[in-house]
C-alpha cells in the first residue's frame, strides 16, 4: 500500500473515529494517572516512613505519627556537618564553574581565532565524557598529586567536571547579549575585562543563576565521587554519610534513613523550583540543548 | 592576549578531565595496587592487564549488563516513555499535565543516592512493590536477588525519564501548529502524523537525548551499588561496578584502570558518532 493510499483509507475511517474521541480522551488522562502514580509511589515511602512511629520499607499510612526520625539525626556528628560539608563543596564548586566559564566564554562568543573550533570541540567532547566511571584512575591520580582527602581538590575537581557543559551553556546565553552595547563601552575606552564585567555579566544574570544553580545542584546530589576521595567522616558530604545510615542486607533505621534523605534533598528541590518557576525551565534547557 | 580569559578553564580541564584519561591509560599497563609493595612502586606489565581482561569471564557478562541496562533503560525505557509523555501531555487539560509531570521530575530532581534507596525500598522483598502485588493476591519474588537486573533496569526508567520528558516538550513546543493541522486536513491519522510529520521535525532531538541519555547511563554507580552491589554474585555488575571492585575490593588499580579505559574508549566512540552527525546542521 502506497502511502497516499495509507492516508485515503485513514480519511474514511476518521469519521468512525470521532464519537470515541470522549473515550480516547478518558483513556490519555487515565494512561497519564497511572503513571504518574507510580512515579510517586516510590517517594510516597520518604515522606511516610520519616513520620512513621515503627517505619518499614513500605509505603504505608503511619501506625503513629512522630517526628522522633528528624530529631534522631539533627545532630551535629549526623548531619549539620556532613550538610555543611555538602554547602563548601557545592558552592565552591558551583562558584569556580561560574567565574571560569563566563571568562572562556567570553573570548568564545566575542572574537573570532583559529582557536575557537577545536576548543568548542574538545568542549563537546568533554561534555561525553563519563568521568564519574572512571573513578578508579582519579583515585589513583589524587594519590600520586597528594590530594586526597582534601575537600579543596574535590571541589576543584567536581567545577571541572561540569566546566565543559557550563561553558557550553555560558556561550550560548552570552552569544544572545547583544554586541552593539558593549562596542559603545569601547568607544569610550573600556577595556575587554572592563566591559564583561560591568555589562555582558549584569545583562546574562539568569543565565550565569541557571549555569550556578545546574552544578550546585549537581555537586550536591554526587555520591561516587565524595564517595573515594573523601576519606576522613569530618570532611564527607551528606551524600556519603548519609550512606552509614543504610546497613545493606543487615538492620537499617529506615525512619531515620528516610528523615535524613528528605533534610538532605531538600534545598535542591527548592533550587530546582526556583530555576523552573522563576527563571523558566525552558530557558535552561535552551542554554543546554541548542547551539 | 585576547584568549588570556580562557587559560584556567584550559588548566582546570588538562588536570581533572585530560589528567585522568592520559593517567588510566598510563597505569593500566601497570600492577599498580590499592595497598602493599606495588602501591608505592608499581612495575610495569606491559599488556598484562588487559589479556587479563581478556581472559576474565566476568568482563564479557559485566559488558554484556551493561548494554543491557543501557538499552534497556535508557534506549527503550526513557527515551519511548518520555516521548510518550510528551506527546501526551500536548492532548490533555494542564492540571493533569502538571502534576504527572511534577511526580515525573521529582524522580530526577531528588538527589542520587536519595532516589537510590527509595528504589531499593520500592523493590525490597517486602517492599512496596510487593505489598501492592499481595494486594492483588499476588506472592511478589525477591526482585533485588532473584531479578536483579529488571529490577535496576526499572529503577532507572523511574529515575530518569524526566530529562527525555523536558527535551522532548521543549522540541514538540518548537514543532509549528499549522504542519499538523495541515496533515489532518488531508486526512493524516494520529499514528500517521506522528511517524511521517511530528518525528522527522524533532529528530535533532531525539538524536540528541540519545546520546546524552546513554553517556549518563553508562556512568550510572550508585543506583545500583546501593541496590544489589552488583550482585548477588556478578548478576548486576556493569561496567562502573566490574571496575569498582576490581580496584577497591580487590586491591588491582591497574586492573581498575584497565576496565575504565574500556568506558571510556565506548565513551569516545559515542561522543565521536555524536559530534559527527551534528556537523552537517552547524555548516549549514
Amino acid at each position: 500500500m502506497t502511502a497516499a493510499e495509507t492516508v485515503r483509507t485513514a480519511a474514511t475511517r476518521r469519521d468512525l473515529a470521532s464519537p470515541r474521541k470522549a473515550v480516547a480522551s478518558a483513556a490519555r488522562n487515565l494512561v497519564l494517572w497511572i503513571i504518574g502514580l507510580s512515579f510517586l509511589l516510590p517517594l510516597a515511602w520518604l515522606v511516610l516512613a520519616s513520620i512513621d512511629t515503627r517505619p518499614s520499607q513500605q509505603a504505608r499510612l503511619p501506625e503513629g505519627f512522630t517526628f522522633d526520625h528528624y530529631a534522631a539525626v539533627l545532630t551535629v556528628e549526623g548531619t549539620l556537618l556532613p550538610l555543611w560539608n555538602s554547602l563548601l563543596l557545592s558552592t565552591g564548586s558551583a562558584a569556580i564553574t561560574v567565574v571560569v566559564a563566563v571568562l572562556a566564554a567570553y573570548p568564545l562568543s566575542r572574537y573570532q581565532s583559529r582557536f575557537n573550533r577545536p576548543y568548542m570541540y574538545a568542549i563537546l567532547f568533554g561534555t561525553c565524557l563519563p568521568i564519574t566511571a572512571i573513578m578508579v584512575p582519579v583515585y589513583s591520580l589524587f594519590v600520586r598529586l597528594g590530594y586526597l582527602d582534601n575537600l579543596f581538590a574535590v571541589t576543584a575537581f567536581l567545577a571541572a567536571t561540569s566546566l565543559p557543559m557550563a561553558i557550553w551553556m555560558m556561550k550560548n546565553f552570552m552569544d544572545s547579549v547583544p554586541v552593539s552595547l558593549e562596542e559603545a563601552a569601547w568607544v569610550d575606552g573600556a577595556s575587554a575585562m572592563g566591559t564583561l564585567r560591568r555589562i555582558v555579566v549584569p545583562l546574562m544574570r539568569p543565565g550565569i543563576a541557571v549555569v550556578f544553580i545546574f552544578v550546585f545542584i549537581q555537586a550536591w546530589g554526587n555520591f561516587f565521587v565524595p564517595f573515594i576521595l573523601l576519606l576522613s567522616p569530618a570532611k564527607q558530604p551528606a551524600a556519603v554519610s548519609i550512606y552509614s545510615f543504610f546497613g545493606q542486607y543487615g538492620t537499617v533505621a529506615y525512619g531515620e534513613l528516610a528523615a535524613y534523605s528528605l533534610l538532605y534533598s531538600l534545598p535542591v528541590i527548592v533550587l530546582y523550583v526556583i530555576v523552573s518557576r522563576g527563571i523558566g525551565g525552558s530557558f535552561a534547557l535552551q542554554g543546554a540543548v541548542k547551539g | 592576549m585576547r584568549l588570556l580569559p580562557v587559560v584556567p578553564s584550559v588548566l582546570l580541564l588538562l588536570l581533572f578531565m585530560a589528567g585522568p584519561v592520559v593517567w588510566a591509560i598510563v597505569i593500566s599497563f601497570s600492577n599498580s595496587a590499592l595497598t602493599g609493595r606495588f602501591a608505592k612502586d608499581p612495575e610495569w606489565v606491559g599488556l598484562d592487564n588487559y589479556t587479563r581482561l581478556l581472559a576474565d569471564p566476568a568482563f564479557p557478562l559485566s559488558l554484556l549488563l551493561t548494554i543491557a541496562f543501557v538499552i534497556g533503560s535508557a534506549i527503550i525505557g526513557q527515551n519511548l516513555l518520555g516521548l510518550g509523555l510528551a506527546l501526551l501531555f500536548g492532548r490533555v487539560n494542564r492540571t493533569t499535565r502538571a502534576l504527572v509531570s511534577t511526580a515525573v521530575v521529582a524522580a530526577w530532581v531528588l538527589p542520587e543516592i536519595v532516589a537510590a534507596f527509595a528504589a531499593y525500598a520500592y523493590f525490597a522483598d517486602d517492599g512496596t512493590l510487593n505489598q501492592l502485588l499481595a494486594g492483588l493476591g499476588i506472592d511478589g519474588p525477591n526482585w533485588l536477588f532473584e531479578y536483579p537486573m529488571l529490577a535496576v533496569v526499572l529503577a532507572n526508567v523511574w529515575r530518569g525519564t524526566a530529562f527525555s520528558m523536558l527535551v522532548y516538550e521543549a522540541a514538540l513546543g518548537d514543532v509549528p501548529p499549522e504542519i499538523s493541522e495541515a496533515a489532518t486536513v488531508d486526512g493524516a491519522s494520529g499514528m500517521q502524523r506522528l511517524v511521517w510529520v511530528t518525528l522527522p521535525m524533532i529528530r535533532g532531538a531525539i538524536a540528541t537525548n540519545l546520546m546524552l541519555i546513554t553517556l549518563q547511563t553508562l556512568a550510572v554507580f550508585t543506583l545500583i551499588w546501593v541496590m544489589t552491589k552488583g550482585g548477588p554474585g556478578v548478576a548486576s555488575t556493569t561496567l562502573p561496578i566490574f571496575a569498582y571492585q576490581e580496584a577497591f575490593k580487590f586491591q588491582a588499580i591497574g586492573y581498575g584502570s584497565a576496565i575504565a579505559v574500556v568506558m571510556i574508549v565506548i565513551g569516545a566512540a559515542f561522543s565521536i558518532a555524536y559530534i559527527r552527525a551534528l556537523r552537517p546542521e552547524a555548516q549549514r
